[in-house]
C-alpha cells in the first residue's frame, strides 16, 4: 500500500492563520519570499476574532501623555517584571506603526473627534490605549490582514497569472511534524483536513503562529484548534519553551447557560463602567487590591465612579485591577459561597448606563447575549467567572528576531505560541498588537535567515514516511479508545489539579495521571475514513495537548511562588528570588519533559531607570536594589 | 435534567448519502451545535461539521436546521417545541465534502475577485484622519463574519450553479459597497465594477440575504439598493447615454473592464493541437514501486507552471559571471576530448 503525498517548494512556511501567522506571510511575501499559510481552519475563521477589546499602542491619541515608555512599565508591571524585558520593549515602541499601517490595508477603527483612531480605557493600562472597532477590534483585525493577503495575490495574479504564484493560502490543513536536515528545518509535514490526503511543505524558514492551548482545560474560551500544536512541533524539533507555568484565566467568561460556558465577556463592559458583585450584593473588588496596586486603585465607590468622567483627579476602580488579580477575587468570592447557583458572581452594566449607551458601547456584546443566552445585559446582570484565556508561556525566543532558542535553526515563533513578552501575565489589549509587532518580525527575519542559507536543507524520506505513519496510527486501531473521552479526561486533570489554584499535591497526582493518559493516547483509535473525519483529527492532536500540559504541570510544581498567572497555595506570596528564574522545558531524546531553571536578561539601565524604586523594591532581590541605587547615583 | 430529543442529520459525501436518524440528550440551555458536539462524542464521532469560536463570531457553523440556514451556535434548543424532530442538512448552494461540511472555494474565489482597498497616494500611515460618522457605513458591513448564509441563500446561485460564474453574491456586494463608501478609498469605480463584474444586476432584491444574515446586517438596504442607485443613475443620466451614442462603449467604462480581476475564460487549444485532451485529462500513471515495495513517498505538485528548477532552489540564474568557467576545446591540448579522436 502506498500513499500519496503532494509536495511543494516554498521559501518560508507559516503555521497558523492568526494575526501573527498573517501579518508574518505578508512581511515574507513583501521580502519576496515564496510564502505558504497553513491554516487549521477555513481562511479567516482564527481565534483572533475572538478578541474583543481592541490593540494596544501609545499612539497617545486620546491623552498625549502616553508613549512607549508609559506602556513599556505597565507591561512590566503587568506581568510581574518576569517578562523579557526587550521584548516589552520593542513592543511598546513598534506598535503605533503596526496599528496605523493596518488602516493602509483598509482597517476601520473607530475614531477620536478630530479624526485620529480613539483608545480605550483597560485593565493595567495607565491612559487610555487600546485601539477598537466597537468590541469586535479582532475580527477588524483579521479581515484586515486576510483582504491584504488577497490584495497581494491579486498583484501576483497581475503580474503572473496565478493568485497563488507567491503566496498561498492553505486552508483547513493541519500540520502533524516538523522535518529537520540535521539540526536545521527542511520542511513540514501534515494533512488536508477535507480530504485526508497528505502534503509535504519543503522549506528552509518555518514560522510558528499557532496561538494556545487552551483546549486542554474544561473550562475555556479557546476554539478547538487551540490544542498546542505549535507549543509541541517546537518541542519535537529540538526547540525550548518557557513560563508554561503561566495561564491567564480571564476573570470573567460566562458561566450561564452551560452551553456558552467559557465564552468571554469583554473586559470594557468593567472599563466602561460595569462593576462585579456577589450574591450578597456586595461591590468586593474592593477587598481584593494587593499592596503593589495600592497607590493606584479608589478606595471608596464614590471614588471609582467618579474616575470614569474625570480620570486625572481620581484613582481607577479596582474592578479594573490585572486580569490575574480580578479571576482570583471571583474566585474566592465563589469558593466563600458568596457565588451565583452557576457558580460565578454578578457583572452589571443594566444599573450603571442607559440602555442606548450599553448597545452602543458594546454592540457584539449586547448581541451574543441576547442571542445565546437570552439575556439583555442592558435590563439584567450577567454570570460570570474565570475561564482558561491565554498562555504567557511559550517557545523560547529570540526578541529580536523571533527565531527559537533551542538546537533548532530556521524556526521562528510570533502571537500566542511564543513566550517571553507576556511574562507571568498579560495585559488585555497587549495580544493584539504583540501579533502584529511580533508576526511582521518574525516574517522579517525568516526571509532574512533564507536568504543567508548558504545550501538549502533536505528532506529525508525516512522522516516523512515515520511522521506519515503517526499520522495514520489512529486510522489503523479502528477499536481503539475514544478521542473524545481522552480529551475530556485530560480536561479534568488540568482543569481540576492544574487550574487557577495549584497545591504540590495536586500537581504531583496530576503529572502521574498525565503519564496514564499517554499510555492511553499511544492506543487511541479513530473510528471511520480519512475524509473530514474530526475525530481522527482530535485522535492526533491529543498527543501535541498531553506533551504541552506535561510541560505546564511540571512548570507548576517546580515554580515555589505566586506570581501572575500561577497561583500556589502552599506559596501565596511573590517571592524576589523566583523572579529571577525562567523555567526551561525540552523533550529529551526518550520523548519526556526536561525542566531546567535559566536566568532571566538583566533589564538595561535606561529601562529599569523608568520605574521608581518604592514599587521596584516590590519585586526585586535586595542585591538587585543595591545595584539599582548605583545606578541611580551616577 | 436531560431529555431524549430526535434528531435527523444529513450524512454522506459528494456521491451521495441520505438523512439518519438519532435520539440525544438535550439539556438546558444548550445550542443545536452542543448536540452534534455530543453525537460525536458519543455515538458517531466521524461526524464532520465545521466549527471554531461557538459565539457567533468565527462564522464557521454555517447549516441549515429545519431548512433555515443557519449558525449551529446560535440556534438555541428552546426555539423548538418539547416533541419537534430537528432535522440538520448542509449548505445547498455549494459541493458537499462530507456530512454537513460544503466546499465554499466559491466565495474565497469571488473574494480574490474583487478589487482591494486601494489607500489614498500621498497620505502617510499615521496621518489617516476620518470622522467617525463617515466610517459608521462602511463598519456595519465590516461586522461580516464570512458564515456565508446569504451565499447560501441567495437564490440566484442557490439551485442555479450556471449563474455562479457571473455572480459574486451578497457578501461581495457589502464589500464593495464598504469600499464604496471608504471614506479614504482611493477608486471611484466601485459601483461600475459591481454592476460590470460582480453581477448585481442579477439581484432583484428579494431581502434573504437580510433575513439570514446573524449579524444582522441590512445588506439589501444598505448596500444592495444604494449601489444599485447609483449605478442607475449614471446608467440613465442623459449626458452619459449621449456619449453611449457618440463613443464606443469600451472606451467609455475602459477603466472597469481593463482592471478585471476575473480569470480568463478563454477555452482550449487552437491551430494543429486543437482537439487534443488536455494534459489533466489523460489517465494517471503509476509510481514505479521500490525494492522494499513501497513506492516513493510523493508525488510533485508545485504551486507554479513548470516545475521546479533542476538546478535545485538555490541556484540563481543567470550565474554571475565570476562563476562561470569555461575552457574552449583546443583541439590537441585537450585530454579530456572523446576518445575516438585520439590517433
Amino acid at each position: 500500500m502506498t500513499t500519496r503525498i503532494e509536495r511543494h517548494h516554498y521559501d518560508v512556511v507559516v503555521i497558523g492563520a492568526g494575526g501573527a501567522g498573517l501579518r508574518a506571510a505578508i512581511e515574507a511575501r513583501l521580502a519576496g519570499k515564496r510564502t505558504a499559510i497553513i491554516s487549521k481552519s477555513l481562511f479567516g475563521k482564527a481565534h483572533t476574532v475572538m478578541a474583543e477589546g481592541g490593540a494596544a499602542a501609545a499612539m497617545g491619541n486620546v491623552n498625549s501623555r502616553d508613549n512607549w515608555m508609559v506602556h513599556f512599565r505597565d507591561t512590566m508591571r503587568g506581568g510581574k517584571f518576569l517578562n523579557n524585558f526587550r521584548m516589552a520593549e520593542l513592543h511598546a515602541k513598534e506598535a503605533p506603526e503596526r496599528i496605523w499601517e493596518l488602516e493602509t490595508y483598509g482597517a476601520l477603527f473607530d475614531r477620536t473627534k478630530d479624526g485620529k483612531i480613539s483608545q480605550r480605557n483597560f485593565g493595567g493600562h495607565e491612559y487610555p490605549r487600546l485601539a477598537h472597532v466597537g468590541d469586535r477590534t479582532g475580527l477588524e483585525l483579521i479581515r484586515t490582514l486576510q483582504q491584504k493577503i488577497v490584495s497581494l495575490q491579486q498583484e501576483d495574479f497581475a503580474e503572473t497569472g496565478s493568485y497563488d504564484a507567491k503566496i498561498k493560502v492553505f486552508a483547513e490543513t493541519t500540520i502533524t511534524e516538523l522535518l529537520l536536515d540535521g539540526d536545521q528545518v527542511a520542511g513540514a509535514f501534515g494533512y488536508y483536513r477535507e480530504s485526508g490526503e497528505f502534503l509535504l511543505l519543503e522549506a528552509p524558514a518555518v514560522v510558528l503562529a499557532t496561538g494556545g492551548v487552551g483546549r486542554s482545560y474544561k473550562v475555556t474560551s479557546n476554539s478547538w484548534e487551540y490544542t498546542g500544536d505549535g507549543h509541541a512541533l517546537a518541542l519535537r524539533a529540538g526547540a525550548t519553551l518557557i513560563n508554561m507555568e503561566f495561564l491567564q484565566f480571564h476573570p470573567t467568561g460566562m458561566v450561564w447557560p452551560p452551553s456558552v460556558k467559557g465564552i468571554l465577556v469583554t473586559e470594557s463592559v468593567r472599563g466602561d463602567g460595569g462593576v462585579l458583585r456577589n450574591s450578597d450584593g456586595k461591590r468586593f473588588m474592593f477587598d481584593y487590591v494587593p499592596d503593589v496596586f495600592r497607590k493606584q486603585y479608589a478606595e471608596t465607590e464614590e471614588e471609582a465612579d467618579r474616575w470614569y468622567d474625570d480620570p486625572d483627579n481620581n484613582r481607577r476602580p479596582p474592578e479594573l485591577l490585572p486580569r490575574d488579580e480580578v479571576a482570583r477575587a471571583i474566585n474566592n468570592e465563589v469558593k466563600e459561597g458568596r457565588g451565583t447557583k452557576a457558580g460565578g458572581v454578578f457583572l452589571d452594566v443594566s444599573t450603571r448606563m442607559p440602555a442606548e449607551r450599553i448597545v452602543k458601547r458594546l454592540p457584539s456584546m449586547y448581541h451574543q447575549f441576547k442571542e445565546l443566552a437570552d439575556v439583555d445585559i442592558t435590563k439584567q446582570p450577567m454570570e460570570v467567572g474565570p475561564t482558561c484565556h491565554y498562555v504567557m508561556g511559550g517557545v523560547e525566543v529570540d526578541p529580536d528576531s523571533a527565531a527559537a532558542s533551542g538546537r533548532v535553526t530556521g524556526l521562528f515563533a510570533a502571537g500566542e505560541v511564543s513566550g517571553g513578552m507576556h511574562g507571568s501575565n498579560r495585559l488585555g489589549g497587549n495580544s493584539l498588537s504583540d501579533l502584529l509587532v511580533f508576526g511582521k518580525r518574525a516574517g522579517e527575519h525568516a526571509s532574512a535567515y533564507v536568504d543567508a542559507l548558504a545550501k538549502r536543507p533536505k528532506v529525508a524520506t525516512a522522516d516523512v514516511e515515520a511522521a506519515l505513519d503517526v499520522a495514520l496510527a489512529p486510522l489503523n486501531r479502528q477499536s481503539g479508545e475514544n478521542p473524545y473521552t481522552l480529551q475530556q479526561d485530560l480536561q479534568a486533570v488540568m482543569g481540576d489539579l492544574v487550574g487557577i489554584i495549584r497545591r504540590a499535591g495536586e500537581l504531583t497526582d496530576a503529572l502521574k495521571r498525565l503519564q496514564e493518559l499517554k499510555l492511553r493516547v499511544a492506543n487511541v483509535g479513530a473510528a471511520g475514513g480519512r475524509r473530514y473525519n474530526p475525530g481522527w483529527h482530535l485522535a492526533i492532536d491529543l498527543r501535541n495537548m498531553l506533551v504541552v500540559s506535561e510541560c505546564t504541570a511540571k512548570a507548576a510544581l517546580e515554580r515555589e511562588e505566586s506570581r501572575g498567572g500561577h497561583t500556589r497555595e502552599d506559596f501565596p506570596g511573590m517571592n524576589p528570588q523566583w523572579r529571577k528564574v525562567n523555567l526551561v522545558c525540552s523533550l529529551d531524546k526518550s520523548g519526556d519533559v526536561h525542566l531546567e531553571r535559566k536566568p532571566l536578561p538583566k533589564m538595561r539601565g535606561e529601562l529599569i531607570s523608568l520605574f521608581d524604586r518604592t514599587e521596584l523594591s516590590k519585586y526585586l532581590t535586595d542585591d538587585e536594589l543595591i545595584e539599582f541605587d548605583a545606578l541611580e547615583a551616577k | 435534567m436531560g431529555t431524549k430529543r430526535h434528531f435527523r442529520v444529513w450524512r454522506g459525501d459528494e456521491s451521495g448519502g441520505d438523512i439518519q436518524d438519532y435520539d440525544v440528550e438535550v439539556n438546558d440551555g444548550e445550542v443545536v451545535l452542543d448536540i452534534i458536539h455530543r453525537l460525536q462524542a458519543t455515538q458517531t464521532p466521524d461526524l464532520a461539521c465545521r466549527w471554531n469560536c461557538k459565539a457567533g463570531k468565527c462564522g464557521s457553523c454555517s447549516m441549515e436546521i429545519n431548512g433555515k440556514p443557519k449558525l449551529g451556535c446560535m440556534t438555541r434548543m428552546s426555539t423548538f417545541e418539547e416533541d419537534e424532530t430537528v432535522t440538520i442538512t448542509p449548505l445547498r448552494t455549494f459541493p458537499i465534502i462530507r456530512d454537513l461540511v460544503t466546499d465554499v472555494t466559491f466565495n474565497y474565489e469571488k473574494a480574490r475577485e474583487t478589487p482591494a482597498f486601494a489607500p489614498p497616494a500621498g497620505v502617510a500611515p499615521g496621518q489617516y484622519r476620518m470622522k467617525q460618522v463617515d466610517v459608521e457605513r462602511s463598519q456595519e458591513f465590516r461586522k461580516c463574519i464570512e458564515c456565508f448564509l446569504c451565499q447560501n441563500t441567495c437564490h440566484v446561485v442557490r439551485d442555479h450553479e450556471e449563474n455562479k460564474a457571473a455572480f459574486s453574491g451578497p457578501r461581495y456586494f457589502i464589500r464593495a459597497a464598504e469600499l464604496d463608501m471608504h471614506p479614504l478609498d482611493a477608486r471611484t469605480d466601485r459601483k461600475d465594477y459591481a454592476q460590470a463584474e460582480q453581477g448585481l444586476g442579477f439581484c432583484n432584491i428579494t431581502k434573504c440575504c437580510t433575513e439570514v444574515c446573524p449579524e444582522h446586517i441590512k445588506i439589501t438596504d444598505n448596500a444592495i439598493i444604494p449601489m444599485k442607485e447609483r449605478v442607475v443613475d449614471r446608467r440613465y443620466d442623459p449626458l452619459v447615454w449621449l456619449g453611449r451614442k457618440i463613443f464606443r462603449r469600451d472606451q467609455l467604462d475602459g477603466s472597469a473592464h481593463g482592471d478585471s480581476m476575473a480569470p480568463s475564460t478563454s477555452v482550449g487549444v487552437t491551430g494543429v493541437a486543437a482537439g487534443t485532451p488536455f494534459s489533466s485529462a489523460r489517465p494517471s500513471e503509476a509510481a514505479p514501486v521500490r525494492d522494499d515495495g513501497r513506492m516513493d513517498v510523493a508525488e510533485l505538485a508545485l504551486p507554479q507552471q513548470g516545475g521546479p528548477s533542476p538546478f535545485g532552489d538555490d541556484q540563481e540564474l543567470p550565474l554571475p559571471p565570476g562563476e562561470i568557467v569555461y575552457n574552449h576545446p583546443a583541439p590537441g591540448k585537450d585530454d579530456t576530448g572523446p576518445k575516438g579522436d585520439a590517433h
